[in-house]
């Protein structure tokens, strides 16, 4: 097929630019390609590419004499990070601290998100969305430099305490866990609420009805159905707690696996250590996703 | 239904309770940015508008929120165009690889930010590019795409393809049916979205802290001066400031892409960084 009597056919208006798209018109595939190859460009180059050199340079080594990559692959900066104690302590307390953050917001969320999702009249379901999302989008950096005001020596917390004869945890692995929490809390209520809100209400009816009481109807119809949610809020708390290095920075002066990446990059020019050591929450983070793929966690997000 | 009036007394405390502990450290900063005195002690000691004056004095301050008004800008600019691409080809085509469309457009978002900024650092220092507003603009567009890209991608599943194959069957070519049917029933999703991406980008750090070099961002501002304990009056006035302008485009947003784009949680995953 020649395009020949087309062109010849359509309106000479705008000569090129008319012959161009019915050009397109006629070859769905070339649109498809034509729409792609920005974005996928940009992604595949960008980003996947960028990811390739971070695991190709986690193999690289440094000279310890003269400070230089040396391009040869080799399992050393591994072996470094699995057999000095001080790494394997950061990264256990990263993952442990991640662990109990995602705990800690999941019992938070829960009572929130069941009141907007069931109790909740439409007009204030919608109001309470909106003071969820809001809150998620300040500066981050902002909320962390608010709690290191509130939990400083002389802050609102111990002022707060000191009547009761009590003291805030001060700065460290608490201060941590509480800041972390605080920063992560929305990202477990929204998907709860959005899980709570598809369960029909015909089902907890319908629980009641065969004689099942709240707390039984509780645990035997609505938890295991808004279990999935849960683990979909849970990706959130514990990849951003995982990648994580300002917060630690801000609140404690203990170290997390980013602090040391950060560190390796910035102060001590050592890239092949830190991309070694970045690979470690990505390794987490890929078991954890296809531990919450079978949860049926996906969709939910 | 089944909640008893004790149960429903509860959770409408617990509600208030947890309302309450989000909202707190946003409430207390923004009667820091009006402390009177120096020092960060509570309670402080009076309320006055000086470090206002300051702030807006500061060069420091000035260039940075220069700097990342340009970065936001042109980061939204890359990922309104890269995302709407993105978005058309996946509602609108059925191809092989769809599926995996979506997960590398999330895919930004959904690893670790030190893991994003730390591979392109890798990348910058390996070719020999140097950090700056590129450096900077390259990384905020990466993780931009997926806001625009979800917002659009929900207002295409709603409208419908007969509209433009309308078009298309009334003689109207590929450019004219964008112009004139596709693309307003996109406007206000394209706002939302990059109304998203503008404050997703605002208030990076992470990332940042990895591609801008001497460049300083707002932020990245406020991280450097956290230290100075002179410089902390004015780091409160900004604080209020980056709030203000990162809240409220969402609020804009949200009443923009309607009640369901608000509750998808990818559609706010990135806030976070």
């Amino acid at each position: 097929m020649t395009s020949v009597p087309e062109v010849t056919e359509a309106p000479s208006r705008e000569g090129a630019g008319r012959r161009l798209s019915s050009f397109l018109h006629r070859h769905p595939r070339l649109r498809l390609s034509l729409l792609l190859s920005g974005p996928v460009g940009w992604l595949v180059i960008a980003y996947l590419g960028s990811l390739a050199v971070l695991l190709v340079a986690a193999f690289w080594r440094l000279d310890p004499f003269t400070s230089e990559i040396v391009h040869e692959y080799g399992i050393d900066n591994f072996r470094t990070l699995w057999e000095r104690d001080v790494y394997r302590t950061i990264a256990f307390r990263t993952i442990g601290i991640a662990a109990a953050v995602t705990i800690t917001d999941a019992l938070l969320a829960f009572p929130i998100a069941y009141y907007m999702a069931k109790v909740a009249s439409r007009r204030t379901r919608r109001i309470l969305v909106v003071a969820i999302l809001m809150p998620l989008w300040a500066s981050y950096l902002v909320k962390v430099y608010a709690w290191r005001i509130i939990l400083q020596e002389n802050g609102v917390l111990n002022w707060a305490l000191d009547p009761i004869g009590l003291t805030g945890p001060g700065f460290g692995n608490v201060a941590t866990w509480l800041v972390f929490s605080y920063l992560w809390l929305p990202f477990m209520i929204l998907p709860i609420y959005a899980g709570l809100e598809r369960i029909p209400d015909s089902l907890l009816e319908a629980s009641s009805d065969l004689g099942g009481r709240a707390g039984r109807t509780f645990l035997r119809v609505v938890l295991p159905l808004a279990f999935p949610a849960v683990v979909a809020g849970s990706i959130f708390t514990f990849s951003l707690t995982l990648g994580d290095y300002i917060t630690p920075q801000i609140v404690s002066s203990t170290q997390f696996i980013g602090n040391v990446v950060y560190i390796n990059v910035g102060v001590a020019n050592n890239l092949p250590l830190a991309a070694a050591f970045a690979t470690v929450p990505i390794a987490v983070m890929v078991l954890y996703l296809l531990g919450a793929r079978r949860a049926g966690a996906f969709d939910e997000l | 239904m089944i909640e008893s009036p004790l149960a429903r007394w509860l959770l409408r405390g617990a509600t208030a309770l947890t309302l309450t502990f989000i909202y707190l450290p946003l409430a207390l900063i923004c009667l820091y940015a009006f402390n009177s005195g120096r020092s960060l002690a509570w309670p402080i000691p009076g309320l006055s508008l000086r470090w206002f004056g300051r702030a807006f004095e500061n060069t420091g301050v000035r260039d940075a929120l220069w700097m990342t008004t340009k970065a936001a800008a042109l980061a939204t600019l890359l990922a309104l165009v890269l995302g709407t691409l993105a978005s058309l080809a996946v509602a609108r085509y059925r191809f092989f690889g769809r599926e995996t469309i979506s997960f590398l457009v999330i895919l930004p978002i959904a690893l670790p930010g030190i893991v994003t900024g730390m591979a392109l650092n890798a990348t910058y220092n390996t070719t020999g590019i140097d950090l700056g507003l590129f450096t900077i603009v390259v990384g905020h567009a990466t993780f931009c795409i997926v806001v625009v890209y979800n917002n659009v991608v929900a207002r295409l599943r709603r409208t419908q393809q007969s509209l433009e194959e309308a078009s298309a069957d009334l003689g109207a070519d590929t450019w004219q049916t964008f112009r004139l049917v596709t693309f307003p029933q996109l406007r206000s999703a394209l706002l939302a979205g990059a109304l998203l991406a503008f404050a997703l980008s605002f208030d990076e750090v992470i990332v940042t802290t990895f591609t801008a070099g001497s460049d300083q961002t707002l932020p990245i501002w406020i991280l450097a001066n956290l230290s100075r304990p002179n410089q902390l009056p004015i780091v409160n006035v900004v604080a209020v400031f980056v709030i203000l302008l990162s809240t409220i485009p969402v609020y804009v947003a949200s009443r923009l892409a309607g009640e369901s784009a608000g509750n998808r949680a990818t559609g706010v995953a990135g806030g976070a960084r």
